[in-house]
This record gives structure tokens, C-alpha cells and sequence, in this order.
């Protein structure tokens, strides 16, 4: 079958690979969004909190032989648990100081595990493989589906999903739209607002390691992962504003469509592609397609 | 500003005639592709500085600028055949327009979103160097010849290339230091201190904030250019997003808004990262992670910024 002289088993397969990447941005916009809600700073360890996620995820299960499933549980908290330190010791003294010294700060402590991975483990990258559970595949007819490949779809759209839920209609995400519309108020009436900051990044940042375990079958477990794809996220972050909780999960997955798409039509263009419509949107709508100006 | 003049301000002007002696008879001390190579990066920090220090906007994405005229200045003087200085002035201008094209789209933003936009944009000049094919990808562009300059003097000599290096240098940190002391410097700073305040001055913010980064990326071009021509080398990890947070951390390390703070930090990391043995390995990453830290948490003034504070607090005046 073909469609415009492109045959459907590419366009289907590249269109789930635009799919796939557009989940781990939405999942990482979506992080990113979060924590600049509450705390005004870019994580820019981000990605490597992403890598770690991964590879506490490889560690877990070359060395001590734990699970896929477990790992997707255990990887997120020991990771988040370091967020929630960088966050008590480090990011709490830079509250009252201009936003960019949160972004120079993290940025240092990206090329600091950066390093640290790529001391202990090279760049070669490691390999993890598909839990048997969700190995396989379905012939869907006009294209094959790796089962693994849906799965990560699913998972992350219901963590997404789950997160959008858990700030739009719980009383704790009510307490943090409010911490993050005016934080001296909300203190004032008595939430621990310090506290909710620490949970916010430590939150922010073990949803960076679930995406990296995720992602951990799918590309090589490498410590350059997270920097490479980390500075899309920031053109994406750009392009939809980290105004809204939905409009991140949204552009994430849009993005990652487009992207998808343009490696069929001109695949030269595609490492590029998200960075054009930065320009496009910048240029027609500066403050991002969900912003508020 | 009706401030008394500080001691470090009034002793400036002497000390950077000692610093100008000590930069003519250094090559005959010290290996001169060694202090090339701070010149270099000095003059990208100080370029760099003038954006950050003295008008508030934090670029992530000035190696594009940096390579981009590398490049540049390595294609025309390799493949063209133009003699050093045009290269050098082909990467320059180059750097400018590309600076203008970015300034334009990143202050339509303000903040972390600059950082953000500038950092994309650059990332994009890097895809690009590794696609097209007369960039060399990863390989870089080799073998650029240093060529004679005007047509006449000998730049394979090393001490002839540092001299024009060294001018190179002075010049570019002539044109920062009248940029910072005239009224548009005086401008840029209020800017950065309260920007709807002068606005309602009635100062084209967006205007001044333009000139800023075109004058700041084509300075940090001509550094680019000139690194080629010493290293005889376009490389790829010239536009690489480090060589952003490079220049980032030598700013933050020698002393952010000090004239001579950029200078600093250049020659201090650039020593640090020659000297480092090379059983270190990716620990250099590790080791400059660690300064970034502690200039963010506790030295935020860097080592310009302590010695001017600790010189003010002992009362000389």
C-alpha cells in the first residue's frame, strides 16, 4: 500500500518512532513545567537525570537482578531522592537570587553526572533488553508493532495523564496551582510551602528517570542520552510556554508526530525540524502556542 | 553614577598598561600557541561578558558564533585563498549577521527563555555543521593554511601569529571597554537593572538589547576566526553546545560585569584543561561541573569580583 508514492509500513513505523520521541518530550516538557511553576528555575540536569534513570534502571539488572518492572518503580525514587537532595542542599539557596543562576547551577550539575557516567561507563552505550512480558510484536496488516514500543506509548500518556489529573483536581495539586500563583499567600495560610517545593523538583525529577527507564530498551543506555535530547525539550518547552499542564503533554506529542513525518518526507531536515517551528511560532506568537503573554 | 570611584577603577587605566607589557614580552616566557589559545578564549568571554555583565542576557548558544566564523574564516583562507586578515574579518562579520538573525528572534523573550531559544539556535548550527558536507563534519575543516598577512608577513612563525593575535585581543577589548564606558554601555546597564523603568525613559529596549548581541557575537566570531588560524583547525566542537557553557563558566569564574573578569577565567580554565593530565579523562567534565557549582553557590562574584570586594573592604580608597 502507498500513500502519496510512500509506502504505508514506513510512514506507520516512522510515525510510531515520532510517536515514541514525542512521549518522552511531553513527559520531559511536562517535568520541566512543573518544577518552573513552582520553583522559577530550568532544570537543566534534566537530561541526565533522564540518563541516570536509565542506568540505575541497568544497574539494577546486571548487578543486582532486578527486574524491568520493579525498576520502573525503584529508579524513579532513587533518582527523585537525589533531586530531593540537590533540592535541600543546593537550589534552596538560590531562591532569592536572579532565575539564571538556578539554570548555571543545574547546568553544572548536569556535566557533573554527565562525567561521572561517562567515567564509570564510557560512551559506548549498553544495551538493556526488552522485559519478556512485552517483547514481540503484532502484525497490524499495513505495518509490524513492536509490543514494547506500544507499551511505552501507553505508559507514559497514562503518567502524563495521571500527573495532568493529579494537579488540575486533587487538593495537592490545588495547594501547588496555588503555591504557584502566589507562594507568600499560600504560606501564610498555613501549607508547608518549602516542603511542597522539595516534593515538586523531587516529583519533576523521577519523572525524568521513568522516562529514562522507558527509554532504556529502546536506545542504548549511554550517558550522552539525556544532553542530546534535552535541548529539544527546550525548543519544545519554547514552542508550547510552560504555562499549561496540558498544553506541555500536547506540543510533546505533536512535536514528535512532526518530527516523525518530516524523516519520511526529507529525512536531512528532521534533526532540525522542531527547531524551525521554534523560529515560526517565536516569530508568529512569542509567547508560545500555550503561554500566557 | 555619582558613586566615588573605586580603587580598582582608578587604578584600572595602570593596570592594563602593566597587563599590556607583560601580554608583549610574554611569548618569550611562555609557549605562545599556549597563550594564543587564552587570547582566544579571552576575547569570546569578554564578548560574551558584554551581553551578560552589562546588559542581563544570558546566551547559551554563543559557540554558533565561535564556530560559525571559524569556519568561515577556515573555507575563505583554505579554499578561496583570501590572505589571514580578510578570513579573519570574513568570520567577524559572518558571526554578526548570524548574531543579528539570533538576537532578533531571542529578544522577543526575556529570562530563561532567552538562555533557552539562544541554546536551540545553536544546537541547530550544530546539525547543520555535521550535514553539509564543506563543514567536514566531524572532521572539521583541516589544514587551513595561516597564510601571510596583508601579503607580506610570515604567519607560519609563531611568535608573528601571536603578535597578531595579541592585536587581535586588544583591539576587540578596546571596542568592549568604550562599548561598557559610553552612554549606550550606560543604557545597556539600566536595562538590566530595571528594564520596564527604561522603557518608560522612552529607550528602544529591544534596540539597544540588538546592537548588544551583534557587537557580543561578532567579537566572539572574531575569536572563532582567529582560533582557526592558530590551530589551523575548524573543528566541530567549536559550535558544540560545551563551548556555550565553556565561555558561561570563565564569565562566571573570573567575575561577571568586571572588565578583566573574562580574562581571568579564560586563562585560568584554559590552564587547567592544558595542564590536566591525560589520565583525568572525562573527570574534566566532572572538575568543571564542580567550579560551576561553587561559583553558583558561594564565589558568585568570582575572583575579579572577590579581589575588587576584598580591596574595597580593606579601606584603600
Amino acid at each position: 500500500m502507498e500513500i502519496f508514492g510512500i509506502s504505508t509500513a514506513l510512514l506507520g513505523s516512522q510515525l510510531l518512532v515520532g510517536l515514541i520521541n514525542g512521549s518522552f518530550y511531553a513527559i520531559l516538557s511536562l517535568g520541566l513545567a512543573i518544577i518552573f511553576g513552582l520553583l522559577n528555575i530550568i532544570n537543566f540536569a534534566h537530561g541526565a537525570q533522564y540518563m541516570m534513570g536509565a542506568f540505575v534502571a541497568w544497574i539494577a539488572l546486571t548487578r543486582f537482578g532486578i527486574n524491568y518492572w520493579a525498576a520502573l518503580i525503584v529508579a524513579p525514587l532513587i533518582v527523585g531522592f537525589v533531586g530531593v537532595l540537590i533540592e535541600r542542599l543546593m537550589l534552596r539557596r538560590l531562591y532569592k537570587l536572579d532565575h539564571l543562576y538556578g539554570l548555571l547551577l543545574t547546568f553544572g550539575l548536569a556535566l557533573i553526572f554527565e562525567g561521572i557516567f561517562r567515567d564509570q561507563f564510557g560512551i559506548s552505550g549498553e544495551s538493556y533488553e526488552v522485559p519478556e512480558l512485552l517483547s514481540g510484536g503484532v502484525n497490524l496488516g499495513f505495518m509490524f508493532l513492536p509490543i514494547y514500543r506500544a507499551w511505552v506509548i501507553v505508559a507514559s500518556l497514562t503518567v502524563c495523564f495521571g500527573t495532568w489529573y493529579m494537579i488540575e483536581r486533587t487538593k495537592l495539586g490545588a495547594y501547588l496551582r496555588a503555591g504557584t500563583e502566589n507562594s507568600a499567600m499560600v504560606q501564610a495560610l498555613g501549607i508547608n510551602v518549602p516542603l511542597l517545593i522539595t516534593f515538586t523538583y523531587g516529583y519533576g525529577v523521577a519523572l525524568a528517570a521513568f522516562a529514562g527507564v522507558l527509554a532504556a530498551p529502546i536506545f542504548q543506555v549511554n550517558p550522552l542520552m539525556g544532553s542530546n535530547l534535552i535541548i529539544v525539550v527546550f525548543a519544545v518547552v519554547v514552542i508550547g510556554g510552560m504555562g499549561s499542564i496540558m498544553g506541555s503533554i500536547l506540543t510533546g506529542l505533536g512535536l514528535g508526530l512532526i518530527e516523525g513525518l518530516t524523516r519520511v518526507i526529507y529525512p536531512e531536515a528532521s534533526s532540525v525540524v522542531v527547531f524551525v517551528i521554534m523560529v515560526i511560532v517565536l516569530l508568529v506568537r512569542p509567547a508560545g502556542l500555550f503561554g500566557k503573554s | 553614577m555619582n558613586a566615588p570611584v573605586s580603587f580598582a577603577e582608578s587604578k584600572l587605566p595602570l593596570l592594563l598598561g602593566a597587563l599590556f607589557v607583560i601580554g608583549l614580552i610574554a611569548p618569550f616566557a611562555v609557549y605562545p600557541t599556549f597563550l594564543m589559545k587564552i587570547l582566544c578564549y579571552a576575547l569570546f568571554a569578554c564578548a560574551f561578558n558584554l551581553l551578560l555583565g552589562f546588559a542581563g542576557l544570558l546566551s547559551f548558544g554563543h559557540a554558533a558564533f565561535l564556530g560559525t566564523a571559524g569556519y568561515v574564516c577556515g573555507m575563505m583562507v583554505r579554499d578561496v585563498g583570501v590572505t589571514p586578515e580578510v578570513g579573519i574579518l570574513a568570520g567577524t562579520v559572518a558571526a554578526g549577521l548570524l548574531g543579528w538573525l539570533f538576537g532578533w528572534l531571542a529578544i522577543k523573550r526575556t529570562g530563561i527563555y532567552f538562555a533557552m531559544i539562544t541554546l536551540a539556535l545553536a544546537q541547530m548550527v550544530f546539525f547543520l555543521a555535521i550535514q553539509i558536507k564543506e563543514t567536514g563534519g566531524e572532521d572539521g575543516l583541516q589544514g587551513v593554511p595561516r597564510g601571510h598577512l596583508f601579503g607580506l608577513l610570515d604567519l607560519s612563525d609563531n611568535i608573528a601569529m601571536y603578535y597578531l593575535v595579541f592585536a587581535i585581543f586588544c583591539f576587540g577589548f578596546f571596542v568592549i571597554y568604550r562599548t561598557i564606558h559610553s552612554p549606550f554601555g550606560q543604557i545597556l546597564k539600566a536595562i538590566r537593572e530595571n528594564e520596564p523603568r527604561a522603557i518608560s525613559l522612552g529607550y528602544d529596549v529591544a534596540k539597544f538589547k540588538l546592537i548588544a548581541f551583534i557587537i557580543s557575537a561578532a567579537l566572539a566570531g572574531m575569536a572563532g576566526a582567529t582560533k582557526t588560524l592558530v590551530f589551523q583547525l575548524a573543528s566541530l566542537s567549536d559550535v558544540h553546545w560545551h563551548a556555550s557553557g565553556e565561555v558561561v563558566l570563565m564569565t562566571l569564574l573570573g567575575g561577571l560585569g568586571t572588565i578583566l573578569g573574562p580574562v581571568v577565567g579564560a586563562a585560568t580554565i584554559v590552564t587547567l584543561q592544558t595542564q590536566m593530565p591525560d589520565s583525568v579523562g572525562s573527570w574534566v567534565t566532572v572538575i568543571m561541573g564542580v567550579i560551576f557549582v561553587i561559583c553558583v553557590l558561594s564565589f558568585r562574584r568570582g575572583i575579579v569580583g572577590e579581589l575588587q570586594a576584598l580591596i574595597k573592604r580593606s579601606g584603600v580608597n
